[in-house]
């Protein structure tokens, strides 16, 4: 394989222009709303549970979202699924609905971009639709709507409408690192000129799709995961969504997006390259779009799936980038699961609110530190100055990413 | 927003790739609507060619016709298409659908929206960044937008590849697509000099989608999302400059004035 080393000279790219977060929001088993996530973030509360869903027989934990039963109705009934369920759940927290319709009044429906990440869309329906086939005929029932459900730019388009915006919306489709790299593909429009602001964020729901298939891949724990743990032995799955509205930095002091770095393994379509150095290719460029060095981050919240697999080649990528003597790290899969499609949104979330409050939420159910792991892995609540906080996610296909987050200045 | 291009693959029934495409759209052969014969993607190993499923192929069918003989290893990518491999999305369905609910591993990997993209920078050595969005109807516009963002505001090269293969029933009823298709475009920066297939102004718009004359062809850009891309190719092909309006699917049009 023909992978680039960290250190190996490369051009690297040049600052961009802060994007303050005009709002921002997110909903995970921890709760609806943000004051929910960081309350159960400075409590050490798992919103995981060896909860039921639909007929699953596996024996794992999962981190549900509350709240999600009632359909969806008038206007919003031939959208209805589960993923757009929890979107709209979502989207009525944290005055987020006031907040983008404010700006839409403020900058025009036309100059506010719709940019969000999903992983499997609504597939439930899908699934929903083959158990109810009818078989002899072929045919799935009449009710099944793939346009409005499944089809995963519906993830985009749906959040599109509840908020009357009139520029594009954009589905990006990642796996894991989707939500993360809406940030990136925002910063690009807003810097192009394509709009003034930009919704950005991400929304994955519970299916039996991923459950299976992680279960298939060997990557699903049957105990409750534990990321960086010397016993760890793969993820718990999880729901989310969580959606911020981005606008060029206004004023100083505010929480912003200060950089993203993306870029890809070439190494193994579900294995992370074991060196991480796709991983320390995304972290160097968030540094160097953020203008920052690497003393200059305080905290980074790992994209720490808890896979023997993720967790050791992320550790190295940090290593290359941060050293010895680098930030405090913690994975939040402990509290929320694996967000999947919305894992980069939730834990851009919980990095922002990191630094807002002086805070590093410890790596959950992390008992033993696993002795090959070299970060500085934090596993009780650490009260201190976050001045820069990057968040990192890594999805199948190889696909990195990495934002870095802080005040503006 | 200017970006020029550098080279073209496509390939759908009848248009099997770029130079055949493009004498037909300049009016030198009829359209014929022949079956697209298979396709063996050269840079994968042979292991993984043998896998390679038909999503795959068409994907790397027209990412391949585009860097032919070129090291494609520099650029960053922008994978886009209606859904992810419909035949994989049908088998797990499928499958979970049963009481034993056995989904295979090596469907789920390969049932990510992006894994042709993961594919192809495994294949070509790519550590670039790459994207893979899912556009609808509007899958061209909205990838061509994206993939132009980067070449101007990243500064380098793109290969863009949008792509569908039609579902198997029963969920093609419910998703119908009337043809498997793929499209690339190979982007650069616009740097004054001449390009080899001319430079692309983007903008969004309000105006009504271009549409094609030709009944046959016009028939053959609704059959896929990626063949929404007929009229810029055409304009390409003919060497006439063209001011074209591509379709979104929801929300703003994209404005494509191309320039020989």
């Amino acid at each position: 394989m023909t992978t680039g080393s960290p250190t190996e000279a490369r051009p690297l790219p040049t600052p961009i222009a802060p994007l303050e977060f005009a709002a921002w929001t997110a909903t995970t088993a921890l709760g609806h709303g943000r004051g929910a996530q960081l309350a159960a973030l400075r409590a050490g509360r798992s919103g995981l549970a060896r909860a039921a869903f639909e007929d699953c027989a596996l024996d794992t934990w999962i981190g549900a979202v509350e709240g999600l039963d009632a359909p969806l109705a008038g206007a919003d009934a031939e959208w209805d699924c589960r993923n757009h369920r929890l979107a709209r759940l979502a989207l009525d927290q944290d005055g987020f609905r006031d907040a983008v319709a404010a700006a839409r009044a403020e900058l025009g429906a036309a100059r506010i971009g719709v940019f969000i990440g999903t992983s499997t869309s609504g597939v439930l329906s899908t699934e929903h639709a083959y158990r109810a086939r009818d078989r002899e005929a072929g045919r799935l029932p009449a009710w099944f709507r793939h346009r409005t459900t499944h089809n995963p730019h519906a993830a985009a388009e749906f959040v599109r409408l509840q908020l009357g915006l009139e520029n594009i919306a954009l589905a990006v489709c990642t796996a894991c690192s989707s939500s993360a790299k809406v940030f990136a593909a925002a910063s690009r429009a807003i810097a192009a000129g394509v709009c003034d602001a930009a919704v950005v964020g991400g929304v994955d729901s519970l299916c039996l799709t991923t459950l299976y298939g992680f279960n298939a891949l060997q990557l699903v724990s049957n105990d409750i995961c534990r990321p960086a743990d010397a016993q760890r032995r793969g993820i718990s799955i999880g729901e989310g969504a969580g959606f911020a509205l981005l606008r060029p930095a206004r004023a100083s002091g505010a929480l912003a997006l200060l950089g993203y770095g993306e870029s890809s393994d070439a190494y193994h379509m579900s294995t992370p390259d074991p060196q991480g150095r796709g991983a320390a290719l995304a972290m160097q460029d968030a540094l160097a779009r953020a203008g920052l060095g690497a003393a200059d981050v305080d905290y980074i919240n790992l994209h720490g799936t808890a896979t023997p697999a993720n967790d050791a080649s992320e550790d190295q990528g940090v290593m290359a980038v941060f050293g010895e003597h680098g930030p405090t790290c913690s994975s939040t899969k402990g509290y929320t699961g694996h967000t999947l499609g919305a894992a980069g949104i939730v834990e851009a979330v919980f990095a922002a609110l990191a630094v807002e409050h002086g805070f590093v939420p410890p790596s959950l159910n992390t008992r033993e530190l696993d002795p090959a792991l070299r970060a500085r892995y934090a596993l009780v609540p650490v009260e201190q100055r976050v001045r820069h906080a990057a968040s990192n996610s890594f999805g199948f296909g190889g696909n990195n990413a990495c934002l870095i987050f802080g005040r503006t200045a | 927003m200017k970006v020029a291009i550098e080279a073209i693959g496509l390939a759908t029934p009848g248009l099997p790739d770029w130079p055949s495409a493009a004498r037909v759209l300049r009016g030198e052969q009829g359209y014929v609507a022949s079956e697209l014969t298979s396709y063996a993607p050269q840079r994968l190993p042979p292991n993984e060619r043998r896998r390679a499923t038909p999503a795959v192929r068409q994907a790397f069918r027209v990412a391949e016709e585009a860097t032919a003989g070129r090291d494609a290893g520099a650029l960053a990518t922008v994978f886009a298409g209606s859904d992810a491999d419909m035949g994989i999305l049908h088998r797990i369905c499928a499958g979970v659908a049963e009481p034993q609910k056995i989904v295979s591993p090596t469907d789920f990997h390969n049932s990510v929206h992006n894994a042709a993209a993961g594919y192809w920078g495994i294949a070509v050595g790519a550590t670039a960044p790459s994207t893979t969005l899912a556009g609808y109807d509007g899958s061209f516009a909205l990838a061509l937008l994206e993939a132009a963002l980067q070449t101007v505001v990243e500064g380098r090269d793109t290969l863009l590849v949008v792509f569908d293969v039609p579902a198997p029933e029963p969920l093609l009823a419910a998703r119908p697509l009337g043809c498997a298709a793929s499209c690339a475009l190979w982007l650069k920066p616009d740097d004054g000099t001449a390009a080899p297939l001319g430079t692309l102004e983007l903008a969004l718009a309000d105006a009504p989608q271009s549409t094609l004359a030709d009944a046959a062809l016009e028939g053959l850009r609704l059959a896929n999302p990626a063949l929404r891309a007929l009229p810029l190719l055409r304009a390409i092909a003919r060497g006439e400059a063209a001011s074209l309006v591509l379709p979104n699917a929801g929300g703003r049009a994209l404005r494509a004035d191309w320039q020989p």
